[in-house]
This record gives C-alpha cells, sequence and structure tokens, in this order.
C-alpha cells in the first residue's frame, strides 16, 4: 500500500459559468510520479492551482500528511513544502540566474544580498542538474530550454515534498528532457512526490508511476501505470475508441513552391544562426523541421517571413523573389508565420474570437473605408464550424477559449489570407490531443489541396505522424533529410545532435 | 481507488447547484452595470450637482460646461488612439499653443519674408490648414521618434513637448498676438467664429466635439486602420506576424494627436481672439485623465472613443458643480486627483473579474 502525502477529497471549483472540477479526489502518493492526464479544460491546470494555494477551492478539504490543511497562497503552500512549475515560466528575465532562485527568500547579511552564497548554491544546483549554467547569466539571455531548468533549479532549491509539474518538457529537447527525468528519479529517492502533467503520453507512461485521467471535471479513471497504455489513456481521455495513429500520405509532390537558396544569418551575439542552407518544398508536401533547442528552426522560419533579415541568399515563393520584400507584402505573396508562442505572439488578448480571426484580412472585410460587421461574422463562423472551434461565441474574448482552440483561431487567422506556403513553428505545443489530431487531419487537407507546409518541431511524435519529408537541422545547418519512412527517431535525434559534441545515438526517452 | 464516493457526492450535490445560479445571474446585471460606471458616475453627478445649485441645470450652465469639455475631449480623442497603442503624448498641449501661434500669427502678423520684403497674408481657410499642418508634423516627429527610433513614447513626446512649446514661444519672441479679428481687406475675417460662434444655436467647439467623437469613434470602431490599432496595442508581435504595418500605425496615431491638438489650439485662440504661447500648458494631463477615466487602459488595446468623451464630461461636470458650490479650488484638485485614481483602481478590478479564467 502506498503511502499517502497529500490528499485531496472531494474537490470541486466553480467559476462563473463553468464548473472546473466536480468532487475531485486525488491522492498523491510518497517518492512516487503521480501522473494526471486530461485534455485541455478537463480540470487539470485548476486542481494544480488549488493544491498550489494559487486557487481556493468551492469545496473540498485538502489533507498533508493525514492533517488538513488550508492554503491561503503559494506562500502558504511552499511553507508546508509544496511548489509547482507552472507552464508558463515565471522568471524575471531582467535578473540573473542566482537572483532568479533565491528571489523572494534572499541570504541576507543584515539586510544586504550574500551574492557570493547565493551563486555558489546555484552553482551546485546547476551541477545536479548538469547544466552549463552560469548563475550570474541573465534569465533573459538563457534559451528557452535552459530557463526550464531554471524553473526547476527554483522549484528544488527548497526542501520540498511535493512538487508539481505542468508540461515541464514542452520547451526541451530530447537530451534535455533525458536530465529531467533523471532529476525527476534522484527526486523521488529522496522521498519527493512528484505530481506531473503533461500532453505527451509515451513520456508519461515512462516516468509515471500512477496515472489519473480527468474529463471534464471529473476524474474518469486512475490506475498504476505499468498496467496502461496509451491507447487505453486516450479513449479515457476524449471517451472515444482511439484510431491507429494516422500518417500522412505521401502524396507526389507537385510544383516547386517555395526555393530557398544559401541563406545565411547571423544573430545578434554575432554568431552564425542560419548557415548556408538551400532546401525546395514542392506544392503537397509536408516539410517537418526537426532539431534541438538552438539549431535554428525558429530563426528560419522568421528570417523566411520576414521578421529578420538574412545576410546572403534568396528566397523565391512560388517564382517570385520574396527575400526583400516587408512581411505584409510576404503574406501577399502567399507566405505566411503561425509563431510557435501563442500567448506572445499568436492572438491578442484583447480581442474577441472574431476579431482575431479576421486580423491578417481586414481589406477584404471592408465596404468602402468601413468593416462590414456580417461580413466578418459570415466568414468567422464558416471558419469556425469549419476548423471545429469550440467558443461559447464569436465575440467573447479569444482568452476563453482553451489553448487547443485559441490555436485554431490563430491557424484560421492565416488560412484566411489563402497562403501558398505554410510555414507552422510548434503547431501543437500546449494543445491536447484531441486538438491535435484535428490539427494534423486539417494541415494534411491543406497539403492535399495543393499547400505547402513547413513545420518545426521538437517531438518526434509529432515530426513522425506529420511529415511527409523531414530536415533535420543543427547549429543552424541542415544535418540531414530524411523521406518519411527513413525518418526513425534514432536516425532523427543522431542527425540532430551537434558534430562537435557526438553523443550516442538511441538514448531516447521514447520507448 | 480506495475510496467511498458516495457520501461525498450526495453533499456537495446539495450545495452546488444554488451556487451556480447565483453566479450565473451576476454577471449580466452586475458586470454590465459595473462596465458602464463612468456613464454611471456621470448621471450621478449630473443628478447631485442638479439637486445641490439650482444654477446647475440651466442651459447657459450646461453650455458652459459642455465648451469647456469640448477642448479637452477634442484633444482626448486623439489621445485615445494614441493609448491603444500602449503609447502616450504629452506633447498635446505644447502642440496647441503652437499650432494656436502659428495660425494667429499668420492673421495678426502675415508671414514676413525680410528678403523679398514682402508680408503675405493668407486666406483664413489656409491659415487653419497651415495651422494643423503643423499639429500633423510634430505628430510626424513623435511617430518617428517612437516607431522608427524605438524611443520611449514617454520620452520622445516629453522632448517634443518641451520643444514644440519652445517653437510656440519662438514664433513672436514670448509675445501674445492680440488680434485675431482679421482685416476684411486681407480676406482673413471671420476666425473667432471657431471659438464663438455658432451653427444652429449649438456652438462651433461642441459640434466640432461632436465630429470629431463620432468620426473617431467610427475610424476606431469600424475600420481597418482602428482594428489594427487595438491589436497594435493588444500584441504588437502578433499584429505584425498578420501583416499589419505596426510601424505606420505607430505613426498615424501620433499624427492624429496632433492635428486634435491643433484644433484645440484654434479653437482657443479663436474663443480669447488672441493666441497666447502659454496656451495649453498642463493640457496633457487632462486629456490623458479623460482617457483613463474613460476606461481605456494605458496597456493598450483596451478602451475606445465613447469612453473618453464621457470621461471628458465627468472632468467637467465635476469642475463646474464644485466651483458652482463654492468649493475652493484647492479642493477642486484634489478631489480630480481622487476620482482618477478610483477610476483605475476600478478599471483593474474589472480586469481581475475579467482575467478570472474561464478555463480550467
Amino acid at each position: 500500500m502506498n503511502e499517502i502525502v497529500l490528499a485531496a477529497r472531494g474537490i470541486s471549483k466553480q467559476y462563473p459559468g463553468a464548473l472546473a472540477l466536480d468532487h475531485v479526489d486525488f491522492l498523491v502518493c510518497r517518492g512516487q510520479v503521480n501522473v494526471v492526464i486530461g485534455e485541455n479544460g478537463a480540470g487539470k491546470s485548476t486542481l494544480m492551482k488549488i493544491l498550489a494555494g494559487v486557487e481556493r477551492p468551492t469545496a473540498g478539504v485538502l489533507e498533508l500528511e493525514g492533517h488538513p490543511i488550508r492554503l491561503a497562497s503559494t506562500r502558504d503552500a511552499a511553507a508546508l513544502g509544496i511548489a509547482m512549475i507552472h507552464q508558463e515560466l515565471n522568471l524575471l528575465p531582467n535578473l540573473n540566474v542566482a537572483d532568479n532562485i533565491f528571489m523572494a527568500r534572499e541570504e541576507t547579511n543584515w539586510g544586504v544580498i550574500r551574492h557570493r552564497s547565493q551563486e555558489r548554491a546555484a552553482a551546485e544546483l546547476m551541477l545536479r542538474l548538469e547544466q552549463p549554467i552560469d548563475p550570474r547569466t541573465l534569465v533573459g539571455d538563457l534559451p528557452l530550454g535552459q530557463q526550464q531548468v531554471v524553473e526547476i533549479a527554483k522549484a528544488i532549491a527548497r526542501d520540498v515534498r511535493v512538487l508539481i509539474m505542468d508540461e515541464p518538457t514542452s520547451a526541451l529537447s530530447a537530451t534535455e528532457i533525458d536530465v529531467l527525468f533523471r532529476l525527476i528519479r534522484d527526486l523521488k529517492s529522496r522521498g519527493v512526490s512528484i505530481i506531473y502533467i503533461s500532453h505527451r503520453l509515451e513520456e508519461l507512461l515512462t516516468i509515471g508511476d500512477q496515472v489519473m485521467v480527468l474529463r471534464d471535471g471529473r476524474v474518469v479513471a486512475e490506475s498504476p501505470a505499468e498496467t496502461v497504455s496509451v491507447s487505453w489513456i486516450v479513449e479515457r481521455m476524449t471517451g472515444r475508441a482511439f484510431g491507429a495513429s494516422s500518417r500522412s500520405e505521401c502524396a507526389a509532390p507537385g510544383r516547386p513552391l517555395m526555393t530557398v537558396e544559401s541563406l545565411s544569418m547571423t544573430g545578434p551575439t554575432g554568431r552564425a544562426v542560419l548557415r548556408n542552407l538551400s532546401f525546395q518544398v514542392c506544392a503537397g508536401e509536408i516539410v517537418g523541421f526537426y532539431g534541438l533547442l538552438g539549431a535554428g528552426r525558429t530563426e528560419l522560419f522568421e528570417c523566411m517571413i520576414g521578421l529578420r533579415h538574412a545576410e546572403r541568399g534568396s528566397i523565391v515563393l512560388d517564382g517570385k523573389a520574396i527575400g526583400k520584400l516587408a512581411l505584409p507584402e510576404r503574406i501577399d505573396a502567399g507566405l505566411v508565420l503561425v509563431p510557435e508562442d501563442r500567448k506572445a505572439a499568436g492572438i491578442v488578448p484583447e480581442l474577441s474570437v472574431r476579431e482575431n480571426i479576421t486580423l491578417a484580412n481586414l481589406r477584404s472585410f471592408a465596404s468602402g473605408p468601413f468593416l462590414s460587421f456580417a461580413k466578418e461574422r459570415r466568414r468567422s463562423e464558416q471558419l469556425v464550424r469549419e476548423m471545429n472551434i469550440r467558443a461559447a461565441g464569436l465575440d467573447r474574448p479569444i482568452t476563453s477559449l482553451s489553448g487547443g482552440n485559441q490555436q485554431k483561431v490563430v491557424l484560421s487567422r492565416f488560412l484566411l489570407t489563402e497562403p501558398k506556403v505554410l510555414l507552422l513553428d510548434e503547431p501543437t505545443r500546449g494543445v491536447d490531443v484531441g486538438a491535435r489530431a484535428e490539427i494534423f487531419d486539417m494541415i494534411r487537407r491543406l497539403a492535399a489541396q495543393g499547400m505547402a507546409v513547413l513545420f518545426a518541431s521538437t517531438e518526434l511524435k509529432e515530426i513522425r505522424a506529420l511529415a511527409t519529408r523531414v530536415i533535420v537541422m543543427s547549429l543552424g545547418r541542415m544535418a540531414a533529410e530524411f523521406t518519411a519512412a527513413e525518418a526513425t527517431e534514432d536516425a532523427l535525434v543522431a542527425a540532430s545532435s551537434p558534430v562537435s559534441a557526438p553523443r550516442e545515438g538511441g538514448d531516447s526517452v521514447y520507448r | 481507488m480506495r475510496r467511498g464516493k458516495e457520501g461525498i457526492l450526495s453533499t456537495a450535490e446539495i450545495g452546488r447547484k444554488p451556487a451556480a445560479a447565483t453566479k450565473r445571474s451576476f454577471p449580466i446585471t452586475g458586470a454590465l452595470l459595473f462596465r458602464l460606471r463612468a456613464l454611471i458616475a456621470l448621471l450621478v453627478l449630473l443628478a447631485a450637482f442638479s439637486m445641490l445649485s439650482p444654477a446647475f441645470l440651466t442651459t447657459g450652465n450646461l453650455t458652459i460646461l459642455v465648451k469647456h469639455v469640448a477642448i479637452n475631449a477634442i484633444m482626448a480623442v486623439g489621445m485615445t488612439f494614441v493609448i491603444l497603442t500602449a503609447g502616450i503624448d504629452l506633447s498635446v498641449g505644447s502642440i496647441a499653443g503652437l499650432a494656436g501661434m502659428v495660425g494667429g500669427g499668420l492673421i495678426d502678423r502675415g508671414l514676413v519674408l525680410p528678403s523679398f520684403g514682402v508680408v503675405v497674408y493668407f486666406h483664413l481657410w489656409l491659415v487653419i490648414l497651415i495651422a494643423l499642418l503643423v499639429g500633423a508634423l510634430v505628430g510626424v516627429v513623435n511617430g518617428i521618434l517612437v516607431a522608427r527610433l524605438a524611443v520611449a513614447p514617454f520620452i520622445a513626446t516629453l522632448g517634443t513637448m518641451y520643444a514644440a512649446r519652445g517653437a510656440a514661444l519662438l514664433v513672436s519672441n514670448g509675445a501674445t498676438f492680440p488680434n485675431l479679428m482679421g482685416r476684411p481687406e486681407l480676406g482673413n475675417t471671420g476666425f473667432p467664429f471657431l471659438g464663438s460662434g455658432s451653427l444652429l444655436h449649438i456652438p462651433v467647439p461642441i459640434l466640432l466635439m461632436f465630429l470629431f467623437g463620432v468620426a473617431g469613434a467610427f475610424v476606431a470602431t469600424r475600420t481597418p486602420f482602428g482594428r489594427q490599432v487595438y491589436a497594435v496595442g493588444g500584441n504588437e508581435r502578433a499584429a505584425e506576424l498578420s501583416g499589419v504595418r505596426v510601424k505606420r500605425i505607430q505613426l498615424l496615431v501620433y499624427v492624429i494627436s496632433g492635428v486634435c491638438s491643433a484644433v484645440v489650439g484654434l479653437i482657443i485662440a479663436a474663443q480669447l481672439v488672441s493666441a497666447h504661447p502659454a496656451t495649453g500648458e498642463s493640457f496633457e494631463l487632462d486629456a490623458i485623465a479623460a482617457v483613463v477615466l474613460g476606461g481605456t487602459s494605458l496597456m493598450g488595446g483596451r478602451g475606445g472613443i465613447g469612453g473618453t468623451i464621457i470621461g471628458a464630461l465627468v472632468i467637467g461636470a465635476l469642475a463646474d458643480g464644485l466651483v458652482l458650490l463654492g468649493v475652493s479650488e484647492f479642493w477642486q484638485i484634489v478631489i480630480k486627483g481622487i476620482v482618477i485614481v478610483v477610476a483605475v483602481v476600478l478599471d483593474q478590478l474589472q480586469r481581475r473579474v475579467q482575467w478570472q479564467p474561464g478555463k480550467a
């Protein structure tokens, strides 16, 4: 019998207009990885916020080591040894790593911060996390993956009994995930209980001990991890039977739509970010760009759309050189980029669903100088239907939608411009399984209609499921190119490792 | 797993329904009233002052009130566009001063061209056009500083605030242009009509306020430009990726603000029939206050022209009513400050209610 550290009993959470949690019982076992699974909107995040003291439940009690507790704030939770690593990083980019780790509990000497001692402690933590990060580096200067590591360091810097990780791997490369999993096993052996949330199901089965599935705010299933399979989880999450995992068809590619020739770009620090990249993408193709963080995938896409400027090279879209054009002109030419970070670059939070859908195409909704709301509404309604966007109303704020539906709105916006070539940077980050399958289907349909799709991903599963061809990038170079059939996970991982630091192939976390 | 669900389920089932019922009815009435709080505040103020002072609710007083409001409101319309893009324009008062001086100088003294030994007088409409262009030009400078050179809006417009005020003083070496009646033989009479004339029994400044308010609201909500202004203020990067020419939008809002300010400068000069270089000092603060009272967020992307007009009316009614009640001028300033702070606090409360995550 497992020993229960933290217990949530009969937890309900009522938001205006929505019951987010409905009498949820959740037991956290000591020294185990307790996995919580559910689609976006199933109530995972709400439950975690309650456990971490961010929100208060409408009904129900929390017990720690058998004693009832009340968490009025995250401070209360932290004092009891409950820490949470949020999906969105809570770091201060303007401060250095050590300052971030010791934020609000600085080591002081007569009110003066002991920087040396903090930096030493931070350096030790980095050593434990196997990350060569100087504690004096500004967090804003670190790549996203390493920022995630700092967030983890911040959580384990204090004594934790229960560590909540909300999608900790969404920004990590395969190597960094290996490190994280080693760390989790280390924490487990010290008796720390982990609550783990992720959309990557294989990952959950690799690391998890206990699995609980939430749907619509209710617990629908629980089981020890060793007895469950991916299909078992998906069926319970979605309430649907799990179909065979689909793959994109390798249809005969059409005419070349996008030709990139010896593209090179230098980053702000003077480091070469893109080195002499050349490739061609034809109509009907879905080309996946795989690579570790810092491989240059995002930079490539941002350079193609015109957010950054290449020093050398040409970009030709359907016979038209677009390398010198401004961003709006490239959109007119038929190129769009659906960005990686939905919150920072995708949605406009102050605008409604309708206004977010029509943003890239306002000219076509104008009658004379004025916008026609009726036209906007008609077209938006149509897209909401076609894309199966679940929204309570077109005029509701975009922020009222779940992540997957927000992503569909952003996608709709760009499809309205009738692009010939679609650039997708991490198309399903933070998107639940159901919406992910829908987005995959949509991308395949678009390719079948003659669009050329280029997408970047750090997720092997996504690359393998979606791409008809894979280009692997490493340190700004094209490291390898595979057909869908050749692109095994081992081959991709091996090709993505920088040549200067070879690592044994095939030690991927996915098995 | 191992737990008795029955008992817990039944007790909480009882407690849930009434909670859901009360929560659902709240957003419709309560939240709506809360959102219309600026308008409600205005109505309450009007009602209170009418009861406290018999002189308040008279045509004469209300006309004076709205005429005062008109000046601030026109300026605040331009300011609203700037603030919707998450910018700020501190130079509006100085632009008003400069435009008034340029317009006044051209009427009173004409354009002196020493090298030709002639003085050129322009037709009145041309004078107004030139003054408006001066306002637009300062706006262009603001826009270039903010959009192209990435200077923080506060600093950029602080700089042009000083520069434009200095320029206003330089126009006349600090003197006033005392007579803007114009001369019939020069064809530039009629300027005072802009400040004290009436059309259909409505004073011209009030007509202009309506004109700018309605046009501004239309542009903001009904044109692609307006939508893009909201998008730039809401999420600049998303707007850029969507093909919005962000820099052009940022430039244009400062031009709009500059033109609105120039109009204000001309109205004031016309009302006084003289142009003074100090005109418009600290007007930027009243304009910002009207925008904020009207519910537009200083972070950009949220708010609108309608709110701004109401905000300007609240400030105007407050000032007018307090004078009628004989409240000390110093107390008036204190009260104005408190009202602005309370408005922003309420705005924050509204944000918090709205941002309560609907998603789990």
